[in-house]
C-alpha cells in the first residue's frame, strides 16, 4: 500500500490546491456548502418565501389578472366562505381520523416487530413493511380504485359472506380507508423504534410487581411508545393534509389540496390557491409545536 | 417474556393480518396488469399478456417512459452532487447555522409535497417560465437531495474520521484522501442513495402534477388516464411498469447498504436536523 503511494508522485497543482484547501477551511466550507446552499436557498426557499407573498396578492375581479397589492382580502374569503370553512374541516378531520385508525393498526403490528417475532425474521419483515412505501404512491391508490369499484374486490368478498353490498366507492370513507392504507407504515417504524427500547427488565419488574397485561400496557409500554405514535402522526397528519390525488380519485370531494390544484389548473387564482397553501403550513407548524412538546422529536 | 401465549397468538394474527392489508392490494393491481377483459370486475375472467405489447406500441406511453427516465436520471445526477457536498459540509465543518442548513435540506420532505408544488408553481408561472422538463426536473431535484443528503451524512457519521486523519498523516493530500479513504468509505452509501433517488423521481406526481406543463411522465399518463374506461387495460399494465421500475432500484439500494435503515432514510426525516 505505502510502496503504491510512494510510487505516485504528487501532481503539482492538485496537491497544492489540497493544501492550500487544508489551510484555509472556510474556503473548503465555502466550496462545498456553497452550491447545495446557493440551490436549496434560491430555488426551494426562494419559492416558498414567494408563496407566502403571493399569499397577499389578490385576483382582479375584472380582468382576471394578479395585482400586487398586498391584502388578506384571500384569507379573509378562505374564513368567510362557507365552502371553504368546509372544505378545510374536512381534509383536518379526515387527517386525524386516519391518523387515528392508523395507530390502531400499527401499535399491535410494531409491538409484535419489536418484541414478540424472532430476530431473524424481524429485519425482513421490517423491511416488507417499508417496501410498500417505495411503490408508487399512484399506483398503490389506483389499486384502492380497482378494490372499491362497485364489481371489485371488495364487494366480491363481502357478497360472499352474505350481509349484502358496500357502496364505497367515491365516498368519504373509501377516502379514509386509502389514506389509512397508504401512511400506514409511516406509523408502523416510529412506533418500532420507540418499543425496541423498552428495556426487557422493565416489563419483568412491571409483572413482578403485580400488574397484569393491561396495566403494564397501560402504565409502562404506552408512556414509552406514545412519543413514537406522535412522531408516526405529524407524518400521517401531515400528508393527508397536503393530498390532492386520493381525493380526486377515490371521492368525488374536495380537499385543501384540491382547491390548490384548481385554483392553478382551472381558475386561474393563483394568489388564492398560494394563500391556501398557507393554510396546511400554519396548521402543520402548530402540530409540530404541540408534537416537541410531547417529546416527539427524541423518537424521530 | 411474562406475557400469556394467548394474548402473543392475538399479537401475531393481528399483526398478520395487517401485512395481508399492505400487500392484498399490491397482488390485486400486479393481477389486473393481465387481466383480458376492458372491465375491472372482479374476479378476472381470463388472462393474457397481450396489454403488455399494446401498451409498448403506444406512442404516448413510449414517450412517457423515456420523459421519466430522462427526468429521473438528471434529477439523480444533480442531487448526487449537491446533496454530497451539503453532506459532507454539515459532517465535516460546525459554522454558523448548521442546524438551520440541515433544517432546509429536510425541509421538502418534512412539508406537504403539495406547499412546494404550489411554491414552484407561483415563481414559475409569475416569472413566465414555461412550464416544462426542465421546471420537473427542479422540482424533483429538490426532493433528492434529500435523499442522496440524509443517506451520505448517515454513512459519513458511521465513518470514524480517524481514518481520513491517519491518511493525511501519513502523506496524502486532501484529494488523494478523498478518492482512495472517504470515497471506498461512501461509495454504496452514493449508489445506495442513488437509486432511491432515482425511484423517488421517476413515481412522483404530487410536484410533477403541477410543473410538468403539457409534458407527460408515466405517473402523469396513468393520472390523466385513470378516469378513461378505454385506457384502462393500458394503465393497468402501466402501473405495473411503474412499480417494478421504482421497486428494483430501492431493492438494490436495500442490499448494497444491508438493512431497512437505508429506505426509511429517504422517506422520513429519522437522520435529519435533529441528529446533527
Amino acid at each position: 500500500m505505502a510502496a503504491t503511494e510512494l510510487r505516485e508522485p504528487p501532481s503539482g497543482l492538485i496537491r497544492r490546491l489540497s493544501a492550500a484547501l487544508f489551510r484555509h477551511p472556510r474556503v473548503k466550507l465555502a466550496l462545498t456548502l456553497g452550491t447545495p446552499l446557493v440551490w436549496m436557498l434560491v430555488v426551494y426557499l426562494g419559492a416558498l418565501g414567494f408563496l407566502f407573498v403571493a399569499a397577499f396578492w389578490h385576483l382582479d375581479a375584472f380582468t382576471g389578472l394578479v395585482v400586487k397589492q398586498y391584502g388578506l382580502s384571500n384569507f379573509r374569503l378562505l374564513w368567510d366562505e362557507p365552502v371553504y370553512r368546509t372544505i378545510t374541516l374536512r381534509t383536518v378531520g379526515i387527517a386525524g381520523a386516519v391518523t387515528v385508525a392508523d395507530v390502531m393498526l400499527a401499535l399491535p403490528l410494531a409491538y409484535y416487530l419489536a418484541r414478540v417475532v424472532s430476530s431473524r425474521f424481524r429485519s425482513a419483515l421490517l423491511i416488507a413493511i417499508v417496501m410498500p412505501l417505495w411503490v408508487s404512491y399512484l399506483v398503490r391508490v389506483f389499486a384502492w380504485k380497482l378494490i372499491l369499484t362497485p364489481n371489485g374486490f371488495l364487494n366480491w368478498i363481502v357478497e360472499r359472506t352474505g350481509i349484502g353490498s358496500l357502496q364505497l366507492g367515491n365516498s368519504n370513507w373509501a377516502l379514509f380507508i386509502v389514506f389509512t392504507y397508504l401512511w400506514l407504515p409511516f406509523m408502523v417504524l416510529p412506533i418500532f423504534t420507540a418499543l425496541e427500547r423498552i428495556p426487557e427488565s422493565y416489563l419483568e419488574a412491571s409483572s413482578d410487581l403485580g400488574g397484569k397485561e393491561p396495566i403494564t400496557f397501560a402504565l409502562v409500554v404506552w408512556p414509552l411508545a406514545f412519543p413514537g405514535i406522535v412522531a408516526g402522526s405529524i407524518f400521517t397528519f401531515s400528508l393527508t393534509l397536503g393530498d390532492y390525488i386520493a381525493p380526486s380519485l377515490v371521492a368525488n370531494t374536495k380537499f385543501i389540496g384540491n382547491v390548490i390544484y384548481d385554483s392553478v389548473g382551472v381558475a386561474n387564482n393563483l394568489p388564492l390557491g398560494a394563500a391556501f397553501a398557507v393554510v396546511p403550513v400554519v396548521i402543520m407548524a402548530v402540530y409540530l409545536l404541540v408534537a416537541k412538546r410531547l417529546g416527539a422529536f427524541e423518537a424521530l | 417474556m411474562a406475557q400469556r401465549a394467548g394474548g402473543r397468538v392475538v399479537i401475531r394474527v393481528y399483526a398478520w393480518l395487517v401485512i395481508a392489508f399492505i400487500y392484498v392490494p399490491l397482488l390485486i393491481v400486479a393481477l389486473y396488469a393481465f387481466s383480458g377483459s376492458v372491465g375491472q370486475r372482479w374476479p378476472i375472467q381470463h388472462y393474457t399478456t397481450r396489454w403488455f405489447g399494446v401498451a409498448w406500441r403506444n406512442g404516448i406511453v413510449r414517450d412517457a417512459l423515456k420523459t421519466s427516465v430522462e427526468i429521473a436520471l438528471l434529477a439523480t445526477v444533480l442531487a448526487l452532487v449537491l446533496g454530497s457536498l451539503a453532506a459532507f459540509a454539515v459532517h465535516r465543518f460546525s459554522f454558523f447555522g448548521r442546524n438551520v442548513v440541515s433544517l432546509v435540506l429536510v425541509l421538502p420532505i418534512a412539508l406537504p409535497g403539495i406547499v412546494t408544488a404550489m411554491a414552484l408553481n407561483s415563481v414559475f408561472v409569475t416569472a413566465k417560465i414555461p412550464l416544462n422538463l426542465v421546471t420537473i426536473f427542479i422540482g424533483h431535484s429538490v426532493f433528492c437531495i434529500v435523499v442522496i443528503f440524509n443517506n451520505v451524512i448517515a454513512r459519513l457519521r458511521r465513518t470514524p474520521t480517524s481514518l481520513m486523519e491517519a491518511s493525511m498523516d501519513l502523506g496524502a493530500d486532501g484529494w488523494q484522501t478523498f478518492r482512495r479513504v472517504t470515497l471506498p468509505a461512501i461509495r454504496t452509501a452514493l449508489v445506495a442513495g442513488a437509486l432511491l433517488a432515482f425511484a423517488l423521481s421517476f413515481d412522483e406526481i404530487v410536484v410533477t402534477n403541477f410543473l410538468a406543463g403539457s409534458e407527460i411522465t408515466l405517473p402523469k399518463f396513468i393520472y390523466d388516464n385513470l378516469r378513461q374506461p378505454r385506457s384502462r387495460p393500458i394503465v393497468n399494465v402501466v402501473a405495473i411498469v411503474v412499480v417494478l421500475l421504482s421497486i428494483i432500484p430501492v431493492y438494490l439500494a436495500q442490499r448494497l447498504s444491508g438493512g431497512a435503515d437505508v429506505l426509511t432514510a429517504g422517506r422520513t426525516q429519522r437522520s435529519s436536523a435533529t441528529g446533527a
